[in-house]
């Protein structure tokens, strides 16, 4: 995975601090034009990789990728899913068993349904596999070398033991997109525990890292603790809290922790984005992390 | 380790299933649900015993604790089984569909001696917490207004089928969106004790009301104004904030962000005159396992904490929940509409 890799809340009004700055986002990326502007920025910067939730509307972001070609030759998208809201706010509206019936492409929740009777594994599994294919459509033609699944599913699962699912979704991106499976969660130690237990080694997982512990489950300690020890291609999300931290101080913490694959951060403009760009560059060139990138 | 069973594994029953599942200091011993799907799943993937009958488990599982997220009509039935079995109680919010249902409740918790808690979380929010730490100081001097308002996009279209449309399951924009903001304000400013005119306004549902807009008065006199919408699109998701309005000071709050102006050099330690900005980064102590919002964490472990004696049923008891049903009763009964 690349060093640095662009996000994706600031476009949809995903702001964890501030419900001001969250609407000023909605009103700032009406128009998809930009969205595209400002990852344009990134790409200038030197970011190629964008990672995405499966937001309706990334879809005309794909689209105006696939119409560029040239322009976008190295450009990769890691896509993140499922896009939580789009769900839970159908299981509001038509439970579990209309959202599915919702969801699924063709008609095979709806004959499940009709046969009445009890369901197999495997047949749960081809539901997370036909919601995956679905998910993946709109990336048609553009390199998607890492999908992700989003905090919230993976945290669920993880709290439930549903381990086969998680493994189950490892397995189903590489056999169908050829891609490696990454996990976004809120319980990083945790996480890497299990699915070692379950087989997966140097997983990828996209998890909170800041110096002042916001959303590291259990402790900052122990996350350390496990980037000291532990095998797996760590990607620092939230490295700022929130903008708790200052952008020099934050990026500083995060360069100097081993095994840190990549960063993951967002920004809406120009100024913020190359500031951010710099002082990645600039911390990962010092001590420890020479390793990781050389 | 605390034994829990949990009897409703919808959209909140399973986010809690998923945090207990978690826990350190809990069992999970059993899980009981109407659905053949849901009960299948759970059977096929996760080690947790599976009922189809909610009193079956009751008898088979020896519980110590139950958590109950079913809809709101069945509470008064299956929260009073569970609270006759002798088990300790979490239950989703609204208590009861009426003030009487919880009354009895409230009563019968209180002979069982056990434990019993209620999911209103904003409680457990720092920002919220923080509010509640500045007023009890007294910080804002002689409060004499307050506006407490949720938005978010629960019905966003005209077709609805599903108990949240329907008024007898509890259903409906005020038992289910603004309870949340009641229960913030009579925890923060006062128990409600009149309601001043009430609009329910319905805006794509048929049966139930999509909005809510009245004055409150709280038990110090104070008034206030209540603004809830859960047709309001603009909002990503439930968005609960409060504002409040004192003679020396002004307070605004969501589960974000806290606002706090002082007038005058008279603040408390960490404040200053003006403007002061402090983000829920700053003001929430982690969990040791994060699903959706450190508060949904928190509200569980206070309530295993409560079981294992280490803190007071305070925060969320019934008989909190149920001041809440009585302002919901109230307001149902002054609406003008």
């Amino acid at each position: 995975m690349d060093r640095i890799i662009f996000g994706d809340n600031q476009f949809f009004a995903v702001n964890h601090i501030s419900d001001e700055k969250s609407r000023a986002q909605s009103i700032k990326f009406k128009e998809d034009r930009a969205i595209i502007k400002t990852l344009d920025i990134a790409i200038e910067s030197g970011i190629n990789t964008f990672m995405c939730t499966t937001h309706d509307r990334i879809e005309n972001i794909c689209d105006h990728i696939r119409k560029n070609p040239s322009k976008y030759q190295d450009f990769k998208i890691y896509p993140c899913m499922p896009y939580a809201h789009k769900y839970a706010n159908a299981v509001t509206e038509m439970g579990y068993a209309g959202t599915l019936k919702h969801f699924v492409p063709g008609n095979f929740v709806g004959s499940l349904f009709k046969g009445g009777l009890a369901f197999l594994s495997k047949d749960y599994i081809s539901i997370m596999e036909l919601l995956i294919d679905s998910e993946m459509k709109m990336f048609k033609g553009i390199q998607t070398p890492v999908i992700f699944l989003q905090n919230v599913i993976t945290d669920l699962l993880l709290g439930l033991g549903m381990n086969d699912i998680l493994v189950a979704f490892h397995r189903y991106v590489k056999k169908k997109y050829g891609a490696e499976a990454g996990y976004i969660t809120m319980n990083m130690p945790k996480l890497l525990s299990v699915l070692e237990a379950n087989g997966i080694t140097n997983p990828i997982i996209c998890s909170s890292i800041n110096k002042v512990g916001f959303r590291m489950s259990g402790g900052r300690e122990v996350y350390e603790e496990v980037l000291r020890t532990k095998k797996v291609r760590a990607m620092a999300m939230q490295v700022l809290a929130g903008g708790a931290i200052h952008p020099k101080e934050a990026i500083e913490y995060v360069c100097s922790l081993p095994n840190i694959e990549s960063i993951l951060f967002g920004a809406s403009s120009a100024a913020n984005i190359e500031q951010t760009v710099e002082l990645i560059n600039e911390y990962s060139l010092t001590g420890e992390s020479m390793e990781v990138i050389a | 380790m605390v034994k829990v069973a949990l009897i409703g594994a919808g959209k909140m029953g399973i986010s809690h299933l998923s945090i207990l599942g978690a826990h350190p200091n809990v069992e999970v011993v059993g899980v009981s649900d109407t659905s053949k799907m849901v009960l299948d799943v759970f059977e096929k993937y996760s080690s947790f015993p599976c009922f189809s009958n909610y009193e079956e488990m009751l008898a088979k599982t020896n519980a110590d604790a139950v958590f109950v997220s079913v809809p709101t009509k069945f509470h008064a039935t299956m929260v009073r089984k569970v609270l006759e079995s002798g088990k300790h109680v979490f239950a989703e919010k609204p208590l009861c569909l009426t003030a009487e249902e919880g009354k009895s409740l409230v009563a019968l918790a209180a002979e069982k001696a056990v434990v019993n808690q209620v999911g209103y979380h904003n409680k457990f929010i720092g920002t919220f917490r923080e509010v509640k730490r500045l007023l009890d100081l007294g910080v804002l001097g002689e409060v004499y207004h307050f506006t407490g308002e949720s938005y978010g996009p629960v019905v966003i279209r005209e077709k609805q089928d599903n108990w949240r449309a329907d008024p007898a399951e509890g259903g409906g924009c005020l038992m289910d969106y603004a309870s949340h903001v009641i229960d913030l304000i009579n925890y923060l400013l006062g128990n409600i004790t009149s309601v001043k005119g009430t609009m329910l306004e319905s805006i794509y549902s048929k049966n139930v009301e999509d909005a809510v807009y009245c004055i409150l008065e709280v038990n110090s006199g104070v008034n206030g104004v209540l603004s809830v919408n859960w047709s309001d699109e603009t909002y990503r998701k439930m968005s609960t904030s409060i504002t409040i309005q004192g003679k020396k000071g002004k307070i605004i709050c969501d589960a974000n962000e806290l606002k706090v102006y002082f007038k005058t050099n008279d603040f408390p330690e960490g404040y200053s005159k003006g403007w002061n900005v402090k983000y829920v980064t700053d003001l929430t102590d982690s969990v040791d396992f994060y699903l959706r919002g450190e508060e949904y964490s928190s509200q569980i472990d206070y309530f295993i904490s409560a079981i294992e004696r280490q803190v007071p049923n305070v925060i969320n008891n019934f008989k909190s929940a149920w001041y809440t049903d009585n302002v919901i009763s109230m307001i149902k009964s002054s609406n003008l509409n």
